[in-house]
This record gives structure tokens, C-alpha cells and sequence, in this order.
């Protein structure tokens, strides 16, 4: 006996109803079939997608505005340059970086929170330098917290992000003492950090001077620029780091 | 040959001339006298002499980005809006010295205006049962509009810094010393101005309390 007479004696036999289940067996067979076949062909689904980190490094004045004077440059050139420099160090340390200009041009205060705010960053660090004060001055905004909501008044974006942005400027604060460098930490009312949707501080870098003597590393000081940023990177990779965190 | 009644009269006449020409010119001279006077007495008055009171100043330090009290003895006059300029004046004095903590020239002429007003808000039309006879006018908060002068913004260190502590002191010390004072919005010669040297907000109110040294301001 084949194996055909005995699926046939297996089936009982043909009748109406019989037939109609015939059917739908053949139909959810073919279901299961066609199913395993569009499995197979998929891509495998990732465990679980590394979150996007973008800081956003805003070089201060820019064009017409050469903002402060410094010893040998405009503040416009300063804060250009410790951009460049930033960046170099962070994407070094894979952390993708959106730049509010890259040549001295002017850029209104509403663009550079308008770049800050597209690019859906995790950090934004407005750059500044100054010849008053000592050390590393850290500036969170002055607005009071205030829970997210969907569509946030633009002059006080940043009211959401305020309780962040200090728990950033603690980071930066840590990194930068462990450096060696002065911090001063302070809240300001400045345009740009206030329409931020982002933890966002202001980082205006002043000549180190030491306690209780007229000595001074200068803002031109190649050294004190480079522990400065790279101050800033570790920082920037801790804030990463505790930003993925769950 | 002229007849005689024409002599008299050209006398008369001739006289009558000359006496009007003398009560003319002694007219014009009368007057001069009252525009010379007139001019004298209009802007001098002898200023009184106003008892001197102390007066909290909060001073900034660059050195450390904070805001010291300091109390000065000053002759401050009844006037709210004056006593507030007054008192911003010795403040602006002593950021102007030369041994200055915090300076930034410019002197007491740099605030050209303090004026007081109502401040918006729900608290101003406030008033608590033990004291119904005053008007909220007379006992709500304030806000102090400080009119600042362009030669002092232009001269004012650029810096995020400096620029803030200025704007805090001067919130602080208009609170310490006029404690209805609860806001404070800036002009510039008496207009709008987006920042004070390029970095410190000037179009928004600040809150006198910003002006109080938060927690963790000194690492």
C-alpha cells in the first residue's frame, strides 16, 4: 500500500462539507508558506539601535559683531576657533556635531537656536570669551523650570530643559576642575540659551588667573585652550554616557 | 512867515515826541530787566539738604561672580524714584573707581532715569485686611524702569560675565533698598535695547530675586 492510499483513507470521504475543509486547509498551508518565505527574505531585525547624540556648538558674534575685545583678537575669532577645535575633539570621540557657523559670518540670535533646536540635540554649548573674571564661566539660563509642553513659547524654550542643562553644567563644572581650571557657575538671561529646546549652557572662557596674584595664562595660550577643550569633550562623552543610561 | 499857533504846536507836538521816546525806551528796558530775571529764577532752586541714611549696595566681583552687600551712608531724599537713582548713582561710583572689583566706567551719570511704577501682575491689586485705607498703588509691588545711558552701554566690558553681574547688582540693590521693588526692565536712553554690550538679555523683566546668589554659585 502507497502512501497515497493511505492519505486517502485518512481523508473520509468527499462530501460537501468535507471539500469546504479540504479548502481551508490548502488555504492556511499556503499562508503559512508564503509567511515563511517573506521571513526569510527580511533583514534581521538590530537588538537594539544605539540613540543618536548630537551636540550643537554655538561660536559666539560672528561677522559685524565681533563681540568682545581680547588681548590680540576679536571674541568673534576666539569662539570660531575653539569651535573648530571642539569639534575635531568630539567627533573623534564619535559624537556627531551641528555647528551654528563654520566662517565668520554674522548669524541672528533666533537662527542659531532655530540650527540648535532642528537638529534635536542632546547638548548645546554656546561659546563665548572674555578678558574680565578668572577661569571657566559656566552660564545656565535664569528661566524658572517649567514642564515640557507641545508647542513652547520661543523666548522661553529653554525653561524646559533648565533642570538638564544644570545637571550639564555639573558635568562640565567636574571635568573642567579636574583639568585644573577655575569655574565660576552663574545663571544669565541671554537670547540665544533661552530659546533653546536642549540642555544648553554658556562656556565663556576668561584668562586663568591665579588666586591672589596679578599672574595670568592668557586666552592666547596654546595650552590653557587645549586643556579647556579637551575639558570639554570628556565632559561631553560623560553627558553621552549618562544620557544613555537608562 | 509861520504863523504862531503852528511854532506852539510843532513844540507841543516835538515835545510830546520826546516824552514818548523816553517812556519807550523805559519800557524796553523794563523789560529786559524781567526777561533777565526770569531767566535767573528758573531752574535754580537751593536743593535741601537731605539727612544722611544707610543704604545697601550689592557689589559685584569678577573675581568670583558674586554680589557682596555693602552698606554706605548716603543723604537720600524722600522721593522713591530719586533715592533709587541716587543710591544706583554710588553704586555706578564705585564700579568707576579705579581699585574696582567690578569695573566699568561711566560713574552716577550713567543712570539717567529710575522710574517707579505699578508692577503687572496678580499680587498688585492685593490688599490685606490690616491695612484697607492704602490703595494697591500705594502698597502692591513695583516695577523699576532703569534708564540707562547710551555712553555707559557703549563703554560697559562686553563679556557674559560682567555684563550680568552689572544687571544683577543693579536688580539686587533696588530690592535691598526699595523692598516693593519686585521687577526691573532696562532702557537705553529711553529706549528698547536687545542686550547690554552684546551678550546680558535687556527686553526681558527681571525678577529682583534673580539677583539673589543662587545655591552652588561658588564652587
Amino acid at each position: 500500500m502507497g502512501p497515497l492510499e493511505s492519505d486517502r483513507r485518512f481523508y473520509p470521504p468527499p462530501s460537501q462539507g468535507g471539500l469546504i475543509r479540504r479548502l481551508c486547509l490548502a488555504l492556511a498551508s499556503f499562508i503559512v508558506a508564503l509567511g515563511s518565505i517573506v521571513a526569510a527574505q527580511a533583514p534581521p531585525v538590530p537588538a537594539a539601535p544605539q540613540p543618536r547624540f548630537v551636540v550643537v556648538l554655538d561660536a559666539a558674534h560672528g561677522g559685524d559683531d565681533p563681540g568682545g575685545k581680547l588681548d590680540t583678537q576679536a571674541e568673534k575669532a576666539y569662539t570660531l576657533s575653539l569651535s573648530v577645535k571642539l569639534r575635531s575633539l568630539l567627533n573623534a570621540r564619535g559624537i556627531q556635531v551641528v555647528t551654528t557657523r563654520e566662517s565668520d559670518t554674522n548669524v541672528d540670535t533666533n537662527r542659531r537656536a532655530e540650527i540648535a533646536n532642528h537638529a534635536n540635540a542632546q547638548a548645546c554649548l554656546s561659546l563665548h570669551a572674555s578678558q574680565t573674571g578668572s577661569g571657566v564661566h559656566l552660564f545656565a539660563s535664569s528661566l524658572a523650570p517649567a514642564p515640557p509642553t507641545r508647542l513652547p513659547a520661543w523666548k522661553t524654550g529653554q525653561s524646559a530643559y533648565v533642570t538638564r542643562s544644570l545637571a550639564m553644567a555639573g558635568i562640565l563644572n567636574s571635568a573642567l576642575q579636574h583639568a585644573g581650571i577655575a569655574v565660576t557657575l552663574g545663571r544669565t538671561a541671554m537670547p540665544t540659551v533661552d530659546s533653546m529646546t536642549c540642555p544648553a549652557i554658556a562656556i565663556e572662557i576668561a584668562p586663568d588667573r591665579a588666586a591672589g596674584s596679578t599672574t595670568k595664562t592668557g586666552l592666547d595660550d596654546p595650552g590653557y585652550q587645549a586643556s579647556v577643550a579637551e575639558a570639554i569633550a570628556a565632559a561631553m562623552l560623560e553627558w553621552k554616557t549618562e544620557a544613555h543610561q537608562p | 512867515m509861520i504863523a504862531r499857533y503852528q511854532t506852539i504846536l510843532f513844540g507841543v507836538l516835538l515835545a510830546a515826541s520826546v516824552a514818548m521816546g523816553i517812556v519807550l525806551w523805559q519800557l524796553r528796558e523794563r523789560a529786559h530787566q524781567r526777561l533777565l530775571q526770569g531767566q535767573d529764577s528758573a531752574p535754580t532752586q537751593a536743593p535741601e539738604v537731605a539727612p544722611a541714611e544707610p543704604a545697601t549696595l550689592l557689589v559685584a566681583n569678577d573675581a568670583d561672580n558674586s554680589l557682596l552687600s555693602q552698606v554706605q551712608t548716603l543723604p537720600l531724599p524722600k522721593d522713591p524714584g530719586a533715592r533709587a537713582r541716587l543710591i544706583l548713582g554710588k553704586l555706578m561710583d564705585l564700579y568707576a573707581a579705579p581699585d574696582a572689583a567690578h569695573p566699568v566706567p561711566g560713574g552716577s551719570s550713567s543712570i539717567a532715569q529710575v522710574f517707579l511704577l505699578p508692577a503687572p501682575g496678580l499680587s498688585a491689586g492685593i490688599t490685606t485686611p490690616s491695612s484697607p485705607a492704602k490703595t494697591p498703588e500705594a502698597s502692591g509691588p513695583q516695577l523699576a524702569v532703569v534708564n540707562l545711558t547710551g555712553a555707559f552701554a557703549a563703554s560697559h566690558p562686553s563679556g557674559l560675565e560682567a555684563e550680568t553681574l552689572t544687571v544683577l547688582s543693579i536688580c539686587g540693590t533696588l530690592h535691598a533698598n526699595l523692598p516693593r521693588v519686585t521687577q526691573v526692565r532696562f532702557l537705553v536712553d529711553g529706549q528698547p535695547r536687545p542686550t547690554l554690550a552684546g551678550h546680558a538679555d535687556l527686553t526681558r523683566t527681571y525678577l529682583a530675586t534673580d539677583a539673589v546668589p543662587t545655591e552652588g554659585a561658588h564652587p
